[in-house]
């Protein structure tokens, strides 16, 4: 472990330097935040100073606060997010590049159809449905990146099932659970991983967009999206307190998307 | 034709060869470490002489190679020694100024001559891009060029044929314009890596013969790699043995065939000498194990792959399957275990008809067929030990849990002549090509089967770890009593192994009989032309073989009869057809 | 050739039926809607006699797919409705915003796609140098950024701190083109930062997956200086992927516009559909998506057609 570290680049060490960070601060957001998530302290707009490190906000909360909790949602909630998706794209997946046939046809299809419509006003159309809420946001995000990590784990698997171990598992008379969970699994964690990573961030991206579009998660909630939509006025004013948000936004993303190119590059790199 | 004249000789120093390469080390990376995988090799070489390099894989043959062009692979680097290049050392220069050696003065003609040309130009813009780029020539001189060696390498349609792209042309085709294109410059230097490997033994007699005219005439010095003693005894002057990036010995060819000084050497040669004596067939009142019975299959509805397939497995017999590519000797695999439904026909095991459908069949009746496939990298998973392997079919099939699971695989491990001990735990990508296929054994064996296929197992491995395979395969079978068929396009390993023949060639069964009917005259036509191809140690059986052919009239064909159409396109690749 | 011309016609019969099924999806998202349009449009204080004369005005007694129909009808002949909160036709609301989406998609992509295949190509030709660490790095973070990040700082920079360009983007109608380029720099720009990233970062992916390719390390082995085998063996060959990819960002930017329009307060078609969510006028929202939709497939059938096209092994079939 310590060794494939010290071969990590430099990048790749930030992107994981600033999650483990992030993650502390969700974690710990209720002794970090020095005033209460949605507790009006101050004046609207406060600048920065010694009783408000970061100002106040359009209805005078503690700016550093709620960046604090926003962490804990925000990432919390992406999260979540990708692991539901996750676990549908990956399951139909398999499910397809197994039993092939009409299975695989109507499954990719159907993937086709909703991959037709752009993910954001698929999500729009979705949320004027049923309108805007936090659980909803969440599912429509949800099945909606579900159909990418589908494409992959299907194509995925489908390199695998042309194997010949699997035909021998097959000619074993195995059924299809042992298929799934022995024989493919395991040959196709290591890219899936990678992809949660990628996915990750398109769900946080997502659900920051919905938010800083003032439809995904409402207030009085703390959320960076949200957030920077709520204080944007300032930034004309030359005041960048609206940045500190959408940066961190960015920051996490980054760091994300620094990791993730490492393990593909190594895992691209082992295999030639 | 004036274009075709010799290479012009320039330096007047005729005494130095034309290649020296000193103390020559190159390192390969591994993860994020550097190996040596080559170790100090020396290597000469004079104007117009052929030099054959030879060695197993991972004896860096191909690396050397490429270094006598001071190029190194992506992830290789050269890390000490000297490449001179008719005096000048290769290796001192700067990567522009080697740029002007390679193509014009050495020139490369690649394996996989499919895979090696770019499928987005037309071959004639491949071929003339050379000449054009190292300025030795116009536009209009290259191509007239172009169709004059395209016919001196018996092309059909040299005129034409450099018009197309390279997916429209047969791989046996596509292997001679690759070597026409590294002679386009002239060069004074060819190196040949591993040129016809990729093809079938009807084919490559007749790429071989033109390589070897067009080398000779044209006065070009080669080196020429391959891991095939029998072609390197037709094509080099002189031989050089590599094991591991070690210099073993170097000889003239036939002062090597003749008499070799290292016990390497000599077990490479000693290979082909395995050999079971052929059992007789029992009587015909006896139920074999299989019996084929009339079985046509086909992927796609009107084109069939296999047409009326009949055989029988008896008891402790092996039957070998030989076919060239695209012949659907594994279809018959594919047909017997179900996995293609025959459309007509059956497939009887010890006299009861098997559901054609591998759904239908019981448990019983799939653990009695068991199979071994060919890419022992492919037919084990990656991700499970030894232990998981050979004990799941154990598991699955007697229910066998616990000790005496473990007692069961630790027995089949120590058949297959791995230590238990040792190996238990191992994974996939620890064991070596050999230990691996050994595991591909042990896993059929662990069924109980009555009834083996095996699907060229032996062809992805080097010759020592084949002919062991061979023996531990031949040793388990006569202990166990299996009947086994044995699909394989070699026959040198039918000679070792087979009981009885079957010759097959476009979906149908041409000949089959005994062994030593079918190897020894007189021989279907199509049987002839096979065991007539193959290779031998002797520097004078192409000679010979062409000058025989030539006197029954077959000659040497340019190459399309013997093909099946292009390689990219699997409809067509299945359905073999005289273009 | 009849056969590339069998297989492009394929592709565009496929994109028909597409473009009907996402026309059908869109229409059967409004069905799920729960309760009554009639009554949503008329507020809990309208009388039933009201809701039921509105609800025979729209149709809505009709059964579904007679209702799925008239609608396609009139989207087919223009006509898109009305809309449910102000009542003003759809289609003349959609005209005037959609030249405004258009041409801001085209800004940004006149910029950005040039400049993306030529910075890939050089990535790729000088693989795992300086050069080439430097425009990963960069481009990683310019994907990683949300829309919004980017434009903000812009808009903060060149807006803000330095008063270059608008903040706001409107341009009105009686602008030259170069008043107009010049007020929607700032969007234009933020889009081309993060759709160039991508774009580049496929293109030279496209190329570097075929340098293990063994006809490359023919062509080097031929004397080629690295520059022709980048350009003549390893460009050709990655041409359908970078179309693609092209293709994709092309479709992305429309949709994309959605935040950038926001920011800068751009009167598109993103705009009008962000503020329609919002007031949940559903059926502007069904008109802006299909518009957004057709577009979308559009360009993705282009791009497939075009890679299909381009590739010699279809292009040259037979002997």
């Amino acid at each position: 472990m310590w060794r494939l570290l010290r071969t990590a680049p430099p990048t790749a060490i930030f992107g994981m330097l600033v999650i483990v960070i992030y993650a502390i601060v969700a974690i710990f957001a209720d002794g970090l935040a020095p005033f209460g998530e949605t507790e009006v302290v101050g004046f609207e707009y406060e600048p920065w100073g010694d009783d408000f490190l970061l100002g106040t906000d359009n209805l005078g909360r503690d700016m550093l606060s709620r960046i604090i909790y926003g962490a804990r949602n925000t990432i919390g909630i992406a999260l979540a997010t990708t692991f539901i998706a996750f676990s549908v794209g990956v399951f139909f997946g398999m499910l397809a590049a197994i039993l092939g046939r009409w299975v695989d046809q109507i499954l990719s299809r159907l993937v086709d159809v909703m991959m037709a419509i752009p993910a954001l006003l698929f999500s729009l159309l979705l949320l004027t449905v049923f309108g805007t809420s936090i659980l909803t946001m969440v599912l429509v995000i949800a099945a909606i990146e579900s159909t990418r990590v589908f494409r992959l784990a299907r194509a995925t698997a489908m390199n695998v099932v042309v194997m010949d171990f699997v035909e021998a598992a097959k000619l074993r008379g195995e059924g299809l659970m042992w298929l799934a969970s022995r024989e493919i699994l395991p040959n196709i964690v290591p890219p899936l991983v990678a992809e949660f990573g990628l996915r990750f961030c398109f769900v946080f991206l997502a659900i920051s967009a919905l938010s800083f579009l003032g439809l995904g998660i409402q207030p009085p909630t703390a959320d960076w999206g949200s957030m920077v939509r709520d204080n944007a006025g300032l930034i004309t004013f030359g005041d960048i307190t609206p940045l500190l948000p959408a940066g961190s936004i960015a920051l996490l993303t980054v760091a994300v998307n620094f990791l993730v190119d490492w393990m593909l590059h190594r895992s691209s790199g082992l295999r030639t | 034709m004036p274009t075709l004249e010799k290479p012009e000789l320039q330096t007047p120093a005729q005494d130095t060869p034309l290649l020296r390469i000193r103390n020559l080390t190159i390192e390969a990376q591994t993860g994020d470490q550097w190996i040596q995988i080559v170790h100090g090799i020396d290597l000469d070489l004079d104007r117009g002489e052929i030099v054959g390099l030879i060695g197993e894989s991972g004896a860096g043959k191909s690396t050397v190679g490429l270094a006598a062009m001071g190029f190194a692979r992506q992830g290789c680097r050269i890390t000490q020694g000297t490449v001179e290049f008719d005096g000048t050392d290769l290796l001192a220069l700067s990567e522009a100024a080697r740029r002007a050696y390679r193509g014009k003065r050495i020139a490369y003609v690649a394996q996989s001559a499919a895979a090696s040309f770019n499928p987005a130009h037309r071959l004639i813009d491949q071929y003339v891009e050379g000449p054009l780029r190292h300025g030795l020539q116009s536009r209009r001189e290259a191509e007239f060029s172009a169709k004059a060696l395209f016919a001196r390498l018996r092309l059909p349609e040299p005129d034409v044929i450099g018009f197309r792209y390279p997916h429209q042309v047969s791989g046996g085709q596509l292997q001679r314009a690759i070597t026409a294109m590294a002679m386009s410059c002239k060069p004074e230097l060819i190196v040949f890596d591993e040129p016809t490997t990729a093809l079938d033994v009807t084919t490559q007699i007749e790429v071989l013969t033109t390589i070897r005219d067009v080398v000779r005439d044209l006065g070009t010095a080669a080196i020429y790699i391959t891991h095939d003693l029998a072609v390197v005894a037709q094509m080099a002057d002189r031989i050089k043995v590599l094991l591991r990036g070690e210099h073993v010995e170097e000889a003239p060819t036939r002062e090597m065939l003749a008499n070799p000084q290292e016990d390497y050497t000599k077990s490479l040669w000693a290979v082909r000498s395995f050999q079971t004596d052929a059992k007789a067939a029992p009587p015909d009142h006896v139920v074999p194990t299989i019996r084929v019975e009339d079985i046509s299959a086909s992927y796609r509805p009107g084109q069939m792959v296999l047409e009326d397939i009949s055989f029988c497995v008896p008891k402790g017999q092996t039957v070998a399957i030989v076919g060239e590519s695209g012949s659907g000797k594994s279809t018959v695999a594919r047909a017997i275990t179900g996995l293609l439904p025959p459309l007509s026909g059956r497939v009887l095991l010890d006299g009861e008809p098997l559901p054609p459908r591998l759904k239908d069949r019981s448990k019983d009746q799939l653990r009695r067929i068991q199979m071994i496939y060919q890419m022992p990298d492919t037919a084990l998973n990656p991700k499970q030990t030894i232990r998981d392997v050979v004990g799941r079919p154990i598991r699955f099939y007697r229910g066998l849990t616990g000790k005496a699971l473990d007692d069961e695989v630790r027995a089949l491990l120590s058949a297959i002549e791995l230590e238990p001990d040792v190996y238990l735990d191992r994974r996939m990508p620890q064991l070596s090509g050999g230990q691996k296929q050994r595991v591909g054994i042990a896993r059929a064996l662990a069924a109980e089967p009555d009834f083996l296929i095996c699907d060229e197992i032996t062809s992805a491995l080097d010759q020592l770890v084949a002919e062991g395979i061979l023996r531990l395969l031949d040793r388990v079978q006569s202990d166990l009593g299996l009947a086994c068929a044995f699909i394989t396009h070699d026959l040198a390993t039918v000679r070792a192994i087979a009981d009885h023949v079957l010759v097959m060639q476009k979906g149908r069964i041409v000949e089959q009989g005994p062994k030593a009917d079918v190897l020894t005259p007189p021989h279907h036509e199509y049987t002839e032309l096979l065991l007539s191809s193959v290779p031998e140690m002797d520097p004078d059986w192409l000679d010979r073989t062409i000058a025989e052919r030539e006197e029954r009239g077959i000659g040497i064909s340019d190459g399309s009869a013997a093909e099946a159409a292009a390689p990219d396109d699997p409809a067509a690749a299945l359905q073999p057809s005289d273009s | 050739m009849i056969h590339l011309t069998r297989m492009i016609l394929q592709r565009l019969a496929l994109g028909v039926l597409t473009l009907f099924v996402v026309s059908v999806v869109i229409f059967g998202a409004v069905e799920l809607l729960p309760g009554d349009i009639a009554q949503e449009i008329l507020g809990q204080s309208a009388t039933e006699q009201t809701v039921a004369a509105l609800r025979e005005e729209l149709g809505l007694n009709d059964p579904a797919h007679v209702r799925y129909l008239n609608w396609l009808g009139g989207v087919l002949s223009g006509d898109f409705g009305r809309s449910l909160a102000n009542g003003r036709e759809i289609s003349s609301l959609l005209a005037s915003r959609f030249g405004y989406t258009l041409f801001l998609a085209a800004y940004a992509a006149a910029i950005a796609v040039p400049l993306a295949i030529t910075l890939g190509v050089l990535a790729a030709l000088y693989c795992n140098s300086i050069f080439d660490r430097l425009i990963n790095i960069l481009s990683l973070s310019a994907i990683s950024f949300p829309e919004f990040f980017v434009a903000y700082i812009l808009l903060y920079l060149l807006s803000a701190e330095h008063a270059i360009f608008p903040s706001i983007a409107d341009y009105g109608s009686q602008a030259s083109l170069g008043e107009m380029l010049y007020r929607t720099f700032l969007p234009a720009i933020t889009l081309v930062l993060v759709i160039t990233a991508h774009m580049m970062r496929m293109t030279r992916a496209a190329i570097v997956n075929l340098l293990a390719q063994p006809y490359i390390e023919m062509a080097r082995l031929k004397g080629l200086s690295p520059a022709r085998v980048i350009l003549r063996h390893a460009l050709p060959n990655a041409l359908a992927p970078i179309i693609n990819v092209v293709a994709l960002n092309l479709a992305y930017l429309v949709t994309g516009v959605v935040i950038v329009e926001v920011v800068f307060v751009y009167p598109g078609l993103g705009q009008l559909m962000v503020d329609s969510v919002a007031t949940r006028d559903i059926t502007v929202v069904q008109a802006c998506c299909l518009v957004f939709a057709s577009i979308y497939i559009l360009l993705n059938l282009t791009a497939d057609v075009l890679s299909i096209a381009t590739n010699p092994r279809l292009l040259h079939r037979g002997r």
